[in-house]
């Protein structure tokens, strides 16, 4: 899969300009850099919600122009509809999504199945039923990733799925995150403020700078896998994690 | 439950038997005029006395009442839906409704003498008029308030409008739509009774008119009892459906998008 954006702008402001990024199938890539840097224009332009107004992004060789179909999302907020199950939760995208739409009605219950799969990966076992009101945050943002992956797409686009957890909840779904992407094998851009978090799960953490956003800096991660939450206090991470720090620091200058 | 629940529970019943209680006894104590303010205990003689026609004018101003409210109910979910679809139109028919909704209904009532002519019809149609604003506003704001990130889930799976309103927008304005049927029915009736008392041949309204000129005043407030008993089924039936149909709002905190 290969993304490649060359500047975009959007409503008279400029957004994200000159930005180059490219995601290889299956990688695994963090993009961080500071608050109001153009991120979530990102987002939106990888998964075809925003038409770029100059430069091209492509989709796994296709050009982009249109929402892709084959793209996941999750939010800082889990945004579960509260008249819905968990199950039917995670099973929204089906009802949306062809060849899925189609055939829902008819092999619903194959399809809860794969739903209650899903949710047992994530350690929400037994909880299908339940209404969102009843789970907590860390819960309801495992619901939303489940929500994302449900219908296997081939790129996961995340915005700051984490930060609004605790500190023990969100290294808990770190690791959540680290398991689905080594078992399922999608492609994912994770985009965060975390650096830590940046670290331990990505390939490759691309530094954005802001206004207009573009990729400053490129590292790869070469951190041996699988990695444990130990080597979050390893030498070698502490220094990945202080190297992109002062490249954060140098474009906020 | 609680043992505090037990007083909350009678509370109601307890305060509305104390203020009748205390009605009673101001008008005993200072002997007040029947013609400006009759005692309770004569406002029962007039009910068990007027029982037949105080019965018979309920019923037609429920009619009226219901009438008009199902019509607004109808008209008024499609227009919210309209309202809420698109933001240009949210905008442009958003003034013209306020200015609508502020003029005082009972001014619209001889026009609608005019068209319609003395009777039902007015008291239907000021119902209507008078109830249908609040059921656009909480349908429209129920659809147009759908979370963008939620929007942007949807349609970057290759959902239409259609399918986010259908999934998404309606579940989310229903309990704004029960809400407002609340407030809605009591408008119909202030709409019903306004238009009976001016011009009507029937209705509780015209009941009290009629003998408001005879100086009947206990059959006055009979009927005003009657009509807030009415008000009070009414809401209570709507607070219900209301409850039942939306629990997950009333569970959920739902503003917090939880």
């Amino acid at each position: 899969m290969t993304l490649t954006y060359a500047g975009a702008s959007g409503g008279g402001v400029t957004a994200v300009q000159g930005l180059d990024l490219n995601v290889e199938r299956g990688a695994f890539a963090a993009v961080v850099g500071p608050s109001g840097c153009g991120k979530s224009t990102l987002m939106k332009l990888a998964t075809g919600l925003v038409r770029p107004t100059a430069g091209r992004i492509a989709v796994d060789e296709a050009v982009v122009e249109g929402p892709v179909k084959i793209a996941g999302m999750a939010f800082q907020n889990a945004n579960l509809l509260p008249w819905r199950t968990i199950r039917d939760n995670v099973l929204l995208p089906l009802e949306i999504v062809e060849p899925h739409r189609r055939r829902f009605r008819r092999n619903k219950a194959e399809y809860a199945e794969r739903a209650d799969g899903l949710l047992a990966l994530v350690g929400l076992d037994g909880f299908a039923e339940r209404f969102p009101w009843e789970l907590s945050g860390g819960m309801q943002q495992r619901t939303s990733l489940c929500r994302a992956l449900i219908h296997e797409p081939a790129l996961l686009m995340l915005d700051e799925p984490f930060a609004a957890l605790d500190a023990f909840t969100r290294e808990e779904l770190w690791c959540v995150l680290r398991d689905l992407w080594a078992r399922i094998g999608f492609t994912v851009v994770l985009v965060t403020h975390d650096l830590r978090e940046a670290a331990f799960l990505a390939d490759t953490v691309h530094v954005m700078s802001a206004r207009p956003g573009r990729i400053v800096a490129s590292r790869a991660i070469d951190l041996p896998r699988p990695r444990e939450l130990d080597v979050c206090f390893e030498p070698e991470f502490v220094d990945i994690v202080h190297d992109l720090r002062s490249r954060i620091s140098e474009v906020r200058q | 439950m609680t043992p505090a629940s037990f007083l909350e529970r009678t509370a109601p019943f307890a305060f509305t038997l104390g203020l009748f209680v205390f009605w009673e006894a101001v008008c005993q104590l200072f002997g007040v005029n029947p013609i400006i303010l009759p005692a309770p205990s004569a406002i029962v003689e007039a009910t068990v006395t007027h029982w037949k026609p105080l019965l018979r004018h309920s019923g037609a101003t429920m009619w009226t009442t219901l009438a008009g409210f199902a019509i607004a109910v109808a008209f008024g979910v499609v227009l919210g839906m309209i309202v809420g679809w698109s933001r240009a139109i949210y905008r442009g028919l958003y003034p013209v409704m306020v200015g609508f909704n502020s003029i005082p209904k009972v001014a619209v009532v001889p026009i609608l003498v005019i068209w319609f002519g003395i009777g039902e019809i007015p008291a239907i149609l000021t119902a209507f008029l008078i109830s249908f604003f609040p059921i656009v506003v909480n349908v429209a704001t129920g659809l147009a308030t759908t979370e963008p990130e939620l929007e942007d889930v949807l349609r970057a799976l290759g959902a239409r409008k259609l399918d986010i309103i259908l999934k998404v927008g309606i579940p989310r304005a229903q309990p704004y739509f029960y809400g407002s049927l609340k407030v809605a029915i009591t408008l119909a009736f202030v709409g019903s009774v306004v238009s009976e008392t001016i011009a009507a041949n029937s209705g509780i309204g015209y009941l009290m008119s009629v003998a408001g000129t005879n100086f009947q005043m206990p059959l006055v407030f009979a009927g005003l009892i009657a009509l807030a008993i009415e008000g009070i089924a009414m809401y209570a039936l709507f607070a219900f459906i209301e409850m039942r149909t939306t629990r997950w709002a009333f569970r959920s905190s739902f503003a917090a998008g939880g």
